[in-house]
C-alpha cells in the first residue's frame, strides 16, 4: 500500500514544482520581456517627446541652494533657477541674468540691479527684486542659509529692495567681483516657509517653484533627476521635452550605455573610452580645453598668520633658485603626451587659456623652459653640489629627498611622480612619493616638500587668487585657513587687495596677470597642465549644443545653463532607446524559450525517472 | 473491555512520562536560547563601541569634509563643529552617540543634511530587493546541484557542475557584471541589447508597468550575483551530503525499496542540512549589506554604494550607521541560525 501512496504524492509534488518553477520563470520572463509595457510608450517617446539624458556620477548633496556644494548639485540649481548675471557662452564676460543692467555708485560702495519684468515663477508670480533681497538677506542673518554661498555677502552690508525692479547692495568695502555672484535667486514666497535652512533639501513636493530654463519635476536619489522645459522662460524655452541626469556609478557602465543609446551624453571619459569611442558612428567626442590647472606645488615654509611657524618643509625649498631648477627639470611635454595622452595643454600661467580675459604667459625671458643642464646649474649655483655618489647634498650635509604629497586616488599624480623620481634623480635628487587617501591632513600640518595641487577655475578668478594671500592663512597653526599652499607674500597681496577695487575690466585683468607673473616667478605653484574636458555625445539625439566657450570648450559644469538649454534635439529617433520594439520581439522569444526549455527539462527528467516511478 | 481498561491507565501514566522530556527539552531550548541571545547582545554592544572608536581613526578633519574645501570663516567652522556636537570632549561625544543610538538615532549625515536613518531606510529596501532575489535563487540552486552532484558524485555531470560553479565562484563579480552588460545591454553582433545598462527604474512607470520595469532592471545584476555566489552554496551542500553519502541508514531506506530519488531528498538531503543552513544565515545577514562591486557596476541605489560613497568622503554618521547596522544584521541572523540548529537537528543544544 504504501508504493502507490507514494507515488500519488510524488505525482502531486511534480504539477507543484512545475508552476512553481514557472512562477519564478515567469519573473525572468518578466524581466526578459518588461519592454512589453514600456516598449509603446517609448515608442509614442519617439514619436512626440523628445528626452535629453545625460549619464552623471556624482550623488547630489542637497536640491537647496543654500546647502549644495558639490559641483552636480550646483548645475541643477543653475538651471531651476536664474541668477542676477551670468557670463556670456563666448568669452566669459558679464551679460544679463536676473538682472538686465548692473552700476557702481561714484564712493564704489553701493551697486544697483534692475532686474527684468518678464522673468516669471513657475506658479505664475512675479519674480521681483523683493525675490532676491530676500535670498541675499536669508544669507546674512541665518548662518544655515550661509551654508553653500555665504563667502558671497560676507562684504554685504545691507541688502534692499527699494522697488519691484531695483536691488541695493551696500558694501562694507569695495568689491569687483558684483557681477559674478554665483547665487541662485529664489522665490521668496515659496521660501519663506522653510522653518530649519540646514535641514530643508528642497526634494520633497514637485515640480519645484523656479524661473531658470528647466524646473524640477522628480528626484529619487542615486537614480535620476528629471526637469521639465519652462516654457515661459525669459530667454525663450529650451527644445528638448524633458531633461534627465541618470545615474552611473560606474565610467564604463556609462560608456556602454551612450553607446546603446540610453543616455545622450558623458562627460570625464578616461584617454582609452575617448579613443574606443571616437571610431563610432553617432556619437561626437568633446575634447574640449578644461577649467583646472594641474601644479605642482612647493612647501614655502607653512606658517600662520600669527607668524607661527610649523610643518617641516624641506629648507632648500626656500631658495627661489631650487624651485626653479626643480620646474626646469620637468619635462612639461613628456607630462602631456605620455600621461595624459594628449587630452591636456602644457601648463605656464595660473589661469587656464579658456578664460581668455585673465590667462597669462611668461614673457620670454622669464620662462622656465625644460633645461637639465640649466637646471643642474643653478642647483650648483644655489650651493647644492653633488657628492662622490652623484647625490646633492643639503646644507646639512645629507642627500636631499623631497618627499611629495599624491592623492592615491588620482593616476596622473602617480604616473607623473614616477617621471619626477627619474628627472630629479638625474640632478642628483632623491623622491619619496606620499600617496594617500586623505591628503589633507599632512596638508595642513604642512609636513610636505611638494605636492601635487590643482583648482577648478571660474570666470571670475578671485577665488582661486585669494588662497594665495596672507589673509587665508590659518589664524594660529591650531586653525584651518583658506591657504592653499601657506604663500604669503607683500607683492602679491598689494597686487590682489587693488584688482579687488578695481572696477574697471580691462584694469583688472591686467593687475590679475601681474599677479600671475608673480605667482610663476615665486615658484610656488608649478603649472605642468591643463586637463582637457573629455566628453562624448550621441549624434542622432543631440543635433547641436554650445560649448562654453563656444569655439572649443566644454559641455558639462558650464558657468550657466548654455549647453542644456541650447541644446537642439535630432530630427532621428527619441533620445531613449530605440531598441525597444525588438527588444519586445527577442524578449517574448527568449521568454517562452525559458519557459519551453523549462518545460523539456522537467518532461524529460519525469521519462528519466519513470523507471523509478513504475 | 479489559484490554480497554487496562490501556486507559496506562494511557494516563504514560502521558505524564511523555511530557517530562518534552518539557526538559523545553527548558533546555529556553537555556540554549537565552545563552545565544544573550552573546548576541554583548556582541551588538562591543559593536556599538567598535563602531564609534573605529571611525574616529580615520584621518580628516570632519568639518573640513563638511564644507567641501570651500572657503568658510572661523566662526562658520565654529558653529560646524557645535551644530555636530565635534566641540565637545571625546567621552562626551561617546554617551551622547551612545544614548541617541540605543533609541535609534543614528545622527545626521554630514554631506548630505539627512538623517542617517532615512539614508538608510531608503536604500534598504532596494538592497534588499536586489540581495534577496539572488539571495533565494542561489541559494536553491546552489542546494539543489550540489546535492545532485554529490549523488552522482565523479560522474560527468558532477564535475561539469562544479567546475562551472568553481569558475563562476573566482570570477570577479564586476568584470562578470561589465560583460553582461556589454553582452545583454549594448548587444554585439546577433545579440540584441535586451536589458536596462543600469539604474533601478526608468523613472515615471507607475503601478505593474513600474514592477515589470524594475524587475526588468534587476535582471542583469540578478544573474551576476547568482553565478558568482551559488558556487559557495553547493561546494558546501555537496559535500555535506557527501560526509552522510555511506550511512547506514540510506542502505536501510533503499532496502525498504524506496527510490534513489526519494532516498536522497527524504533521508539524505535534510541530514546534510545543517552545514548549509549554517552558510545561508551568513548569507542572509550579508544580503543586507549589499554588493557594493555589483551595485557599483549596475548604478543600482543600494546600502553597498551608500557606504563606499560614505566611506570616500569620510561622512562619519552614515559611515558609523551602517557599519552598526550590517553588523547588527550579521549578528541577528547568526543568532538566528543558532535558534534554528536544535530545531533541525536535536542533538544540539542539549
Amino acid at each position: 500500500m504504501s508504493t502507490p501512496d507514494q507515488h500519488g504524492r510524488v505525482n502531486a509534488r511534480v504539477p507543484r514544482l512545475l508552476a512553481l518553477t514557472g512562477a519564478a520563470a515567469l519573473t525572468l520572463t518578466a524581466g526578459f520581456a518588461t519592454p512589453l509595457d514600456p516598449a509603446p510608450r517609448q515608442a509614442a517617446a519617439a514619436d512626440g517627446d523628445k528626452v535629453l539624458t545625460v549619464a552623471v556620477a556624482q550623488s547630489v548633496d542637497s536640491l537647496s541652494p543654500f546647502l549644495a556644494a558639490r559641483l552636480v548639485s550646483t548645475s541643477i540649481h543653475r538651471l531651476m533657477y536664474e541668477y542676477l548675471i551670468n557670463y556670456d557662452p563666448k568669452d566669459n564676460h558679464a551679460v544679463p541674468g536676473l538682472a538686465t543692467r548692473w552700476e557702481p555708485s561714484p564712493d564704489k560702495l553701493t551697486w544697483t540691479y534692475t532686474i527684468r519684468t518678464d522673468s516669471k515663477w513657475s506658479d505664475g508670480r512675479q519674480a521681483t527684486a523683493e525675490d532676491a533681497a530676500w535670498t541675499f538677506n536669508k544669507m546674512m542673518t541665518d548662518d544655515d542659509a550661509a551654508t553653500a554661498n555665504g563667502s558671497f555677502v560676507t562684504n554685504f552690508e545691507k541688502v534692499t529692495a527699494p522697488s519691484p525692479t531695483q536691488l541695493v547692495v551696500r558694501l562694507k568695502k569695495p568689491q569687483a567681483t558684483m557681477a559674478a555672484l554665483d547665487v541662485p535667486i529664489v522665490p521668496r514666497h515659496v521660501w519663506e516657509k522653510v522653518d530649519d535652512f540646514s535641514e530643508f533639501n528642497n526634494d520633497k513636493s514637485f515640480p519645484v517653484v523656479g524661473n531658470g530654463p528647466y524646473i524640477l519635476t522628480d528626484y529619487k536619489p542615486d537614480s535620476y533627476v528629471r526637469l521639465k522645459p519652462n516654457k515661459t522662460f525669459w530667454r525663450g524655452a529650451p527644445k528638448f521635452d524633458e531633461l534627465v541626469f541618470k545615474y552611473y556609478k560606474d565610467g564604463d557602465a556609462a560608456v556602454a550605455a551612450l553607446q546603446k543609446g540610453e543616455v545622450s551624453f558623458v562627460s570625464n571619459l578616461t584617454p582609452a573610452q575617448a579613443a574606443s569611442l571616437k571610431t563610432q558612428d553617432d556619437i561626437r567626442v568633446n575634447d574640449a580645453p578644461g577649467r583646472r590647472f594641474y601644479a605642482l606645488a612647493t612647501n614655502p615654509g607653512a606658517r600662520a598668520r600669527n607668524g607661527q611657524k610649523f610643518g617641516d618643509g624641506h629648507p632648500s625649498l626656500l631658495d627661489e633658485r631650487v624651485r626653479h631648477a626643480l620646474f626646469m627639470a620637468v619635462d612639461r611635454k613628456t607630462v602631456i603626451d605620455k600621461v595624459f595622452q594628449g587630452h591636456a595643454v602644457e601648463g605656464e600661467g595660473y589661469i587656464p587659456p579658456r578664460f581668455s580675459t585673465y590667462f597669462w604667459e611668461p614673457s620670454d625671458g622669464q620662462t622656465l623652459a625644460y633645461d637639465p643642464a640649466k637646471a643642474a646649474q643653478l642647483l650648483d649655483q644655489a650651493g647644492y653640489k653633488k657628492n662622490g655618489d652623484g647625490k646633492r647634498l643639503g646644507k646639512d650635509g645629507k642627500p636631499i629627498n623631497y618627499r611629495i604629497l599624491c592623492h592615491a586616488t588620482d593616476p596622473n599624480d602617480k604616473a607623473i611622480g614616477q617621471y619626477l623620481q627619474e628627472w630629479w634623480g638625474e640632478l642628483g635628487i632623491g623622491v619619496t612619493l606620499n600617496c594617500l587617501d586623505n591628503v589633507s591632513d599632512p596638508w595642513l600640518a604642512g609636513t610636505y616638500d611638494l605636492a601635487f595641487d590643482g583648482w577648478s577655475v571660474n570666470p571670475d578668478p578671485d577665488f582661486v587668487l585669494s588662497i594665495h594671500t596672507c589673509a587665508a592663512l590659518p589664524a594660529t597653526p591650531k586653525d584651518t585657513g583658506a591657504t592653499d599652499n601657506f604663500i604669503c607674500d607683500k607683492q602679491y597681496d598689494d597686487l590682489y587687495a587693488k584688482q579687488l577695487a578695481e572696477y574697471d575690466p580691462a584694469k583688472r585683468a591686467d593687475i590679475v596677470k601681474q599677479m600671475e607673473s608673480r605667482l610663476y616667478d615665486l615658484g610656488y605653484m608649478n603649472v605642468m597642465a591643463y586637463p582637457n574636458a573629455v566628453e562624448a555625445y550621441r549624434t542622432d539625439q543631440i543635433k547641436s549644443i554650445t560649448t562654453m566657450p563656444e569655439k572649443a570648450g566644454n559641455i558639462m559644469g558650464q558657468d550657466g545653463y548654455w549647453s542644456w538649454w541650447s541644446a537642439v534635439p535630432a530630427d532621428s529617433g527619441g533620445s531613449s532607446d530605440s531598441s525597444g520594439s525588438t527588444g519586445v520581439v527577442v524578449g517574448a522569444v527568449a521568454g517562452a524559450a525559458v519557459l519551453v526549455g523549462a518545460g523539456v527539462f522537467f518532461a524529460l527528467r519525469r521519462r528519466a525517472t519513470a523507471e523509478d516511478r513504475e | 473491555m479489559t484490554a480497554d481498561a487496562t490501556s486507559a491507565p496506562a494511557a494516563k501514566a504514560a502521558a505524564p512520562a511523555a511530557r517530562g522530556p518534552r518539557a526538559r527539552t523545553t527548558t533546555g531550548y529556553l537555556r540554549y536560547g537565552a545563552g545565544k541571545v544573550g552573546g548576541a547582545v554583548v556582541s551588538l554592544l562591543a559593536v556599538l563601541v567598535t563602531g564609534f572608536f573605529l571611525f574616529r581613526l580615520i584621518p580628516g578633519d570632519p568639518v573640513k569634509t563638511m564644507t567641501g574645501g570651500r572657503p568658510i570663516s572661523a566662526e562658520q567652522l565654529a558653529a560646524y563643529r557645535k551644530e555636530f556636537g565635534l566641540d565637545l570632549p571625546l567621552w562626551e561625544q561617546f554617551t551622547d552617540y551612545c544614548g541617541k543610538a540605543l533609541t535609534g538615532d543614528l545622527g545626521t549625515s554630514y554631506q548630505v543634511r539627512a538623517p542617517v536613518i532615512d539614508k538608510i531606510s531608503e536604500a534598504l529596501p532596494n538592497t534588499l530587493l536586489l540581495t534577496g532575489t539572488a539571495f533565494v535563487l542561489y541559494t536553491v540552486l546552489g542546494i539543489v546541484l550540489g546535492t545532485r552532484s554529490a549523488w552522482r558524485n565523479g560522474g560527468l555531470g558532477d564535475r561539469l557542475n562544479t567546475g562551472l560553479a568553481l569558475t563562476l565562484y573566482s570570477i570577479p563579480s564586476f568584470w562578470l557584471g561589465l560583460l553582461l552588460i556589454i553582452v545583454f545591454s549594448v548587444g554585439i553582433g546577433p545579440i540584441p541589447g535586451l536589458f536596462p545598462t543600469g539604474g533601478m527604474e526608468s523613472g515615471g512607470e507607475e503601478g505593474f508597468a513600474y514592477v515589470l520595469d524594475v524587475a526588468h532592471h534587476l535582471v542583469l545584476p540578478v544573474v551576476t550575483l547568482v553565478a558568482v555566489e551559488y558556487g559557495q552554496t553547493l561546494l558546501v551542500a555537496r559535500s555535506a551530503l557527501l560526509d552522510e553519502m555511506g550511512s547506514d541508514y540510506l542502505t536501510t531506506a533503499r532496502a525498504k525499496g524506496l527510490r534513489d530519488d526519494l532516498v536522497r531528498r527524504r533521508h539524505a538531503v535534510p541530514n546534510a542540512l545543517l552545514p548549509t543552513v549554517t552558510l545561508v544565515f551568513v548569507n542572509l545577514g550579508r544580503t543586507v549589506a549589499g554588493v557594493i562591486l555589483v551595485e557599483t557596476v549596475f548604478s543600482w541605489p543600494g546600502l553597498g554604494g551608500l557606504f563606499y560613497q560614505a566611506l570616500s568622503v569620510p561622512d562619519l554618521p552614515l559611515v558609523q550607521g551602517l557599519f552598526l547596522f550590517f553588523a547588527s544584521a550579521v549578528i541577528v541572523m547568526n543568532t538566528l541560525a543558532d535558534l534554528v540548529y536544535p530545531l533541525l537537528d536535536p542533538r544540539v543544544g542539549r
